[in-house]
């Protein structure tokens, strides 16, 4: 079972979080805290794998995190999860986010948390893995991303001006989020 | 229309949206409470709005806010409002919200039930799949209850999409209501083997997942999963199978033989480094659980260690951790192979990753002997020096401290050496371990005794230097040493050579900086020294200096009476009092003065020995104390006193987390001790100290075997006494003895060659044993005075809610087994769930309701809810215990696998007995898998099941003639396995039944031994006339519907009777809307659904495609079961023709005859005879009749099949039977067969009965039309 996944960048600010067991906010913000700083203080090179978050888990448990330019992934699963399958299914988060974005950075998950948490949903669901094919994901957001469009009709045509309007504000959207080749995950990749 | 709409958001484009939101925060970096808290205001103005869309907006805001920290819950119901807007676009923003926000505690989670089941229901895709991707994150046991049916419906869509999504929330549904495991697994288990991969992907997932918490109940699927893992090629579905199969394998060693093979070839053949991992932890699980019987056992492990070897050599972190982790396992049960690897493993002590140095470290542990541990500690010392980080080099020091002291010492072979480390390990800086350090020092010192001197000499010398240790006074930093030294010194101060020196180390000034705990310690023993240097002088007769010690202590003890700390100044007191007193005595005259020396010392006799852990559980109360009463009636706010912790002592009191130093002495494992072990250890205790004060010759106990060890041993003591000279003086070093090791063993290794050659192979051991330890350690531990020597078992107090999961899987569904289901009820719940909840139940669903009233915003949803929990808790009154309810999914799914039959007669066993065969055919199935690999070495397997009663059997036969009683019991554990088969046989080749039975059992023979005992005539050898039976009878028939019907009981349900009708469509039509419909009795009553009268019709649940049949179950209450019973009924259905269709029906008359209600349960022969002469059988009866069939076994057959009776005992042309009915009469018969006549006798203590089901007999043995 997967407890938690978190999403957050180079300096501790969440971008997405996802509990699959019930914490009370409070204590979310201080496990991502602590996560945030367990995994931050660990250099690129070292492994991806963490024992003794003393907040989230106990001895069953483990952190398994990968680092992408500004953003951190880390996913809390127990026993039951294959460490290295799990290594490869955030390499699969971050692969469909950037097919979906289009060349995904940080900006996209800081102002469309809503969309990565409806990706995050057709990888993992209640905690436990849902699918791991890329495709079938993406075509199942891309269905479903027509469907609200099909929805939104010309209702929402003035809604999507104004908010084309607003988007050009975003200084310099930089696209720094590159997916870095990992020779490693040539050999894990199924 | 949609010129409004468009206006309407024209005025609300201004509004926030998500992005205007983050955009808003990340402009207002420096004061971000103070715009959330505009935000909130804002997105509570956008919630009171009546359009649904902008309520949406800001529920996604919200979820947002959520992220970040804020608490949301106050909009829970916004949130639901949001959920149940028939748009997909919203319906996902409110769902998203709930999943993050909802929990157990949402009060308002009880309002969503029927939305969350229209939203399963859905026609599009997409809610039905976001409804149960929130539903997972938010379900409770109420919503598990109420959708599990939903759920199940889902779980055989036609869209793989949300097959995939029902299987894997069932797991959810699972740990919320447990009861819905059984009836839903048949299903689950199907979905093993479903087309689609994701869906199966899901059902291994789930599976595992349950089986993760109780392997037990799953090992019947091994054959299963088996294929799968042969067949699939779908890594993560691998890589679960075999992660199952690792936890599996611990409770079936046969499984591993099994597994080893296809897991060595994937190993081999695999380039997924996730897969080959997880393989070869499962062999490394099998490994462990077999560690004989496979013979190319050492193979599989240099295999797997190799395989290790290269995944820890490898440049890939993650590939070097995993191989770390993995070989520990290894380490458990095969060290050697891994030992072999000690210098890979010492060389990732230096990588630069932490987690890898931990795991390195995890297996250092493990690979220690007394050869190679000062080695290895010398290296971790090394690198303890070298590490950055206290956190590793604290990790370090511990982990020192455990090599060292595993198994209480087992590998330290010189003490001074190790006391020399832990004396080291004190220059450690800014450790958190003085503690352990410390209790370290106190355990070495108290438990061998050898080591004293030469640790109180240390602990003197520490003492004396305490400035350098005490400038750290953190909590439990390194000045916790100063707490050991000073209490070691005070209590064995006979070794000092300088007490007075120590004393006055102890009486700095600067100790009143330690912490308060260590000071009492230092104020006690500076008393105890003094009291020993008393003692010395007195001995020496020279009071002298003795004077001045009490004059320094007078003045020198009130720094610590101004102590902070209430122990060390109440302490203090006490002393400085003390003293003076010995002061005063000693100014009055020599005798006195000679007298107190012995009264102080006094005060501080007797040997403290470390207090085994679990000492306070084992007092035993004594007779007549309940510890449970109050002692003083008013209860006393003192008693909190008792909750303390066994060990945490008194002395400290700043930081009891972890208890005492005693207790941390206590917690060094030790193997428990017999009474007779303990004396034993004393007595060689005393025995060892009278004769041998300094050194002790090797542990006798562990060096009994190898005598010429000895030898050496002189050598080691007279190079011991060289070095300490040689020592500074100051604190020893370890290398000097590890050197010294060195020597030693290079002078050894001539006779150990020649020992080599002498036993050959298993010399690693020899070397080992080579080595004596030096110091006995003693494992003298105070255990108070009668304890029971039990129960050392702690009670794991594991997660009740897996618990509550382990459910055997196996034993088919009883009738009542269902989920709840809200139409079609027919069969009645055979258990109610959770009795005894319903009443909380029913309280808190009208408290929420009556909540939810309160709500002001109600929407046409909460008021439709309300309806729903009314209904809800129509059904769940626990006193309709006999309430209707309908195995429909199941039944309908077990029918519909019968291929189109041609007649009912054919017809499959009904549903419920075809699960049980089902499910012993499984058993059966696995253990056949199972034993099949055993074929090459038989001797180690049990084969039981099929194989078992071919091979019991025969030896049965050749006793026959001999011992009767053996004959009887084998036979009777045979029967068993016999109905089994039957019915199996039953089900599966009805036509060919009798036939092919006889010569079945022949084959195995023992039944048709000559005594003829306790054997069921189903089972004889039957003629061939005998024709096949069938209890199904016809119920009624016409030109388009034809029904047959057989009566069940339960011997468990006294009043309950179950009609199974199996329904055939003799039309070439469509025919649905099938309504059954019975009369009811006053005695008799069909169980219909709640809440509808004694008249109502229910509804059959299926419709018949033409020319199929299907089976329905229908429950009857029965009150009284004396007298057959006559029900008129109707069946109502709608044939549909291409026209149009047509409503028909037809009527029926169903009998009840007293036999319905019997079931033939064995009864031993004895236990006929005693109930014969119990006199309790007061009736008597008597039928006598002409069989159509001339045989007496085919009667006697037909009376057990039709009237349900078992055979006890038969003779020649005679048999006893017995049958007893659902309400507990007994019935007793016995069968006389004569010139083709048959006399039944019968005895009950019910006559009407009696005579009714002798009456059935007779129609069963003359009429030929059953």
């Amino acid at each position: 079972m997967i407890k938690a996944i978190l999403v957050f960048n180079n300096h501790g600010k969440p971008r997405l979080s996802r509990f699959y067991q019930y914490y009370p906010e409070d204590m979310q913000q201080q496990i991502v805290r602590e996560t945030f700083h367990l995994v931050s203080k660990r250099d690129d090179n070292v492994c991806n794998f963490l024992e003794g978050g003393t907040l989230i888990g106990g001895s069953d448990f483990k952190i398994i995190y990968r680092h992408y330019a500004t953003l951190y992934f880390v996913f809390c699963v127990d026993s039951s999860e294959s460490e290295l399958g799990i290594l490869d299914l955030i390499q699969v988060f971050v692969e469909t986010l950037d097919k979906c974005f289009e060349n995904v950075c940080e900006l996209d998950l800081i102002f469309h948390v809503d969309k990565v948490h409806y990706i995050l949903a057709e990888l993992v669901m209640g905690g436990m893995v849902l699918e791991t094919n890329m495709t079938e994901i993406i075509t199942r957001i891309e269905e479903q991303n027509k469907l609200e469009k099909s929805e939104a009709g010309i209702a929402a045509a003035p809604a999507r001006a104004v908010s084309a309007l607003k988007e050009m504000n975003i200084p310099q959207k930089v696209k720094d989020m590159k997916l870095p080749d990992l020779p490693s995950i040539g050999n894990l990749k199924f | 229309m949609a010129l409004s709409k468009v206006k309407g958001t024209l005025e609300r484009v201004l509004d926030k949206n998500l992005q205007d939101l983050v955009r808003g925060i990340r402009n207002h970096k420096e004061n971000e409470t103070k715009y959330v808290a505009e935000c909130l205001d804002e997105i509570k103005n956008e919630l009171r709005q009546e359009n649904v869309a902008v309520k949406a907006i800001a529920v996604n805001k919200l979820t947002y806010l959520q992220m970040l920290g804020y608490d949301i819950s106050w909009a829970a119901f916004n949130v639901i409002e949001v959920m149940s807007s028939p748009k997909f676009t919203f319906k996902r923003i409110g769902y998203l919200s709930a999943s993050q926000s909802f929990h157990e505690g949402t009060d308002v989670l009880m309002l969503t039930t029927n939305m969350i089941r229209k939203d399963l229901g859905s026609q599009n895709l997409y809610d039905a799949g976001v409804a149960l991707n929130g539903l997972s994150c938010f379900i409770t046991a109420d919503l598990a209850r109420d959708l599990a049916n939903d759920i199940m419906t889902l779980m055989t869509s036609t869209k793989p999409y949300l097959r995939k999504k029902a299987v894997l929330i069932m797991y959810k549904v699972f740990l919320q209501f447990p009861e819905a495991l059984r009836p839903a697994f048949p299903r689950l288990k199907e979905k093993l083997e479903d087309p689609d991969p994701g869906v199966q992907s899901a059902a291994v997932n789930v599976i595992c997942e349950l089986a993760r918490k109780n392997p037990r109940n799953y090992l019947a699927l091994a054959p299963l999963f088996f294929k799968l893992m042969t067949s699939s090629t779908n890594n993560w579905v691998l890589i679960k199978i075999i992660k199952l199969f690792g936890a599996l394998t611990p409770l079936e060693p046969r499984l591993g033989k099994k597994l080893i093979e296809p897991l060595t070839n994937l190993i081999h053949s695999t380039s997924a480094m996730s897969l080959l991992y997880e393989c070869i932890n499962t062999v490394i699980a099998v490994l462990i659980s077999v560690s004989t019987g496979i013979p190319n056992h050492t193979a599989s492990i240099q295999l797997c260690v190799q395989k290790l070897r290269i995944l820890i050599e490898d440049s890939d972190q993650n590939l070097k951790y995993l191989g770390l982790l993995a070989m520990s396992k290894i380490l458990q049960t095969h060290p050697k192979s891994v030992q072999t690897h000690k210098d890979l493993i010492l060389q990732c002590l230096d990588d630069k990753d932490e987690s890898i140095r931990f795991r390195a470290l995890d297996l250092l542990y493990g690979m220690v002997s007394k050869k190679n541990l000062m080695e290895i500690v010398k290296k971790l010392m090394v690198h303890m020096d070298k590490a950055e980080g206290t956190n590793y080099r604290d990790e370090l020091l511990a982990k020192i401290i455990e090599i060292c002291s595993q198994s209480n010492y087992q590998y330290v072979t010189n003490f001074e050496w190790y006391v020399s480390v832990l004396v080291e390990l004190t220059r450690m800086e800014g450790t958190r371990h003085g503690r352990l350090i410390a209790a370290q020092m106190l355990d070495v010192a108290i438990r061998v005794q050898a080591i004293r001197p030469f640790a109180v000499a240390q602990m003197a010398v520490l003492l004396e230097n305490a400035h350098l240790l005490s400038n750290n006074s953190q909590r439990n930093g390194i000045c916790e040493v100063l707490y050991a030294a000073a209490w070691l010194c005070g209590e064995f101060p006979d070794h000092l050579t300088d007490p007075k020196g120590v004393l006055e180390a102890m009486l700095k000034p600067k100790i009143t900086l330690l912490p308060g705990h260590i000071q009492s310690v230092y104020v006690q023993n500076i008393i105890k020294l003094y009291a020993n240097i008393i003692k010395r002088a007195e001995g020496q007769n020279g009071l002298a200096g003795v004077r001045e010690v009490g004059e320094m202590l007078q003045e020198k003890l009130p720094i610590f009476i101004q102590s902070a700390d209430l122990e060390v100044q109440e302490r203090a007191c006490c002393m400085v009092q003390l003293v003076k007193y010995v002061l005063k005595s000693q100014d009055k005259d020599g005798d006195t003065a000679a007298a107190i020396a012995e009264e102080l010392a006094a005060l501080f006799a007797g040997d403290l020995n470390p207090v085994a852990p679990k000492a306070q559980k084992k007092v035993p109360v004594p007779e007549g104390l309940d510890l449970d009463a109050w002692i003083n009636d008013p209860p006393s706010e003192s008693s909190e006193d008792e909750d303390r912790p066994v060990g945490s002592s008194i002395f400290v009191t700043k930081d009891n987390n972890e208890g005492s130093f005693y207790h941390e002495t206590a917690k060094v494992k030790v193997p428990d001790m017999t009474p007779e072990e303990r004396t034993k250890a004393k007595e060689q205790r005393r025995v060892d100290q009278a004769h041998n004060p300094n050194y002790l010759k090797g542990d006798v106990k562990k060096s009994a075997s190898n005598t010429s060890a000895d030898g050496n041993l002189g050598n080691s003591v007279v190079e011991l006494d060289l070095s300490i000279p040689l020592r500074v003086p100051g604190l020893s070093s370890s290398d000097q003895y590890m050197k010294m090791e060195q020597s030693l063993r290079t002078k050894k290794a001539g006779k150990k060659k020649r020992k080599k050659r002498k036993k050959g192979g298993n010399d690693e051991s020899d070397e080992e044993e080579d080595i004596p330890q030096i110091h006995q350690v003693s494992t003298v531990e105070e255990v108070p005075e009668g304890a029971e020597a039990v129960s050392d078992k702690e009670e794991d107090g594991g997660d009740q809610r897996y618990k509550k999961l382990d459910i055997d899987l196996d034993e088919p569904l009883r009738p009542g087994e269902i989920l709840p289901v809200r139409t079609h009820r027919i069969v009645p719940d055979h258990k109610l769930p959770e009795p005894e909840e319903q009443p909380k139940e029913k309280k808190k669903h009208k408290k929420k309701e009556k909540e939810s009233k309160k709500d002001k915003k109600k929407s046409r949803d909460s008021r439709k809810e309300e309806r729903e929990k009314r209904k809800r808790k129509k059904q769940s009154i626990p006193g309709e215990a006999d309430e209707p309810s309908l195995l429909k999914e199941d039944h309908e799914e077990i029918a519909g696998d019968n291929t189109p039959l041609s007649s009912p007669r054919d017809k499959d066993m009904p549903s419920r007995g075809a699960t049980a065969t089902n499910s012993t055919d499984k058993m059966n199935d696995y253990e056949f898998w199972m034993s099949s690999t055993d074929a090459q070495s038989p001797a180690h397997s049990e084969p039981q099941g099929k194989p078992t009663t071919e091979v019991k059997v025969t030896p049965v036969q050749d006793i026959t003639s001999g011992d009767e009683a053996k004959v009887d019991t084998s036979a009777h554990s045979k029967k068993k396995k016999k109905e089994k088969k039957e019915k199996r046989e039953k089900k599966e080749k009805k036509s060919k039944k009798s036939k092919l039975k006889a010569g079945d059992y022949e084959e195995a023979g023992g039944i048709t031994t000559p005594s003829q005992e306790v054997v069921d005539p189903s089972q004889l050898e039957t003629p061939v006339t005998a024709k096949p039976m069938s209890s199904y009878r016809l119920l009624a028939e016409n030109a388009s519907i034809k029904m047959m019907y057989e009566t069940r009981v339960s011997p468990q349900r006294g009043d309950q009777l179950i009609l199974s009708v199996v329904f055939t469509n003799l039309t070439p039509h469509l025919v649905n809307n099938l309504e059954f419909n019975v009369m009811d009795t006053l005695n008799t009553k069909l169980s219909r659904g709640m809440g509808q009268a004694s008249h109502d019709a229910v509804q059959v649940p299926f419709v018949l495609p033409a020319g199929l049949s299907n089976e329905g179950q229908f429950a009857f209450s029965v009150d009284s079961l004396v007298q057959p019973t006559k029900l008129r009924g109707t069946l109502t259905y709608m044939v549909k023709m291409a026209e149009g269709s047509t409503h028909e029906k037809v009527d029926f008359r169903l009998t009840f005859n007293c036999s319905s209600f019997m079931s033939a349960l064995p009864c031993k022969s004895s236990e006929f005879a005693s109930l014969l002469s119990s006199g309790d059988l007061t009736e008597k009866s008597t039928m006598k009749c002409t069989p159509l069939e001339n045989s007496f076994d085919v009667s006697l057959l037909r009376i057990c099949f039709y009237n349900h009776f078992k055979v006890v005992e038969k003779v020649e042309g005679s048999a006893s039977l017995y049958g007893r009915s659902i309400q507990g009469h007994h019935l007793c018969l016995l069968v006389k067969y004569n010139n083709g006549e048959i006399t039944v006798d019968g005895k009950s203590a019910e006559g009407a009965l009696l005579s009714n089901v002798l009456a059935d007999i007779k129609t069963v043995l003359t009429s030929d039309v059953l």
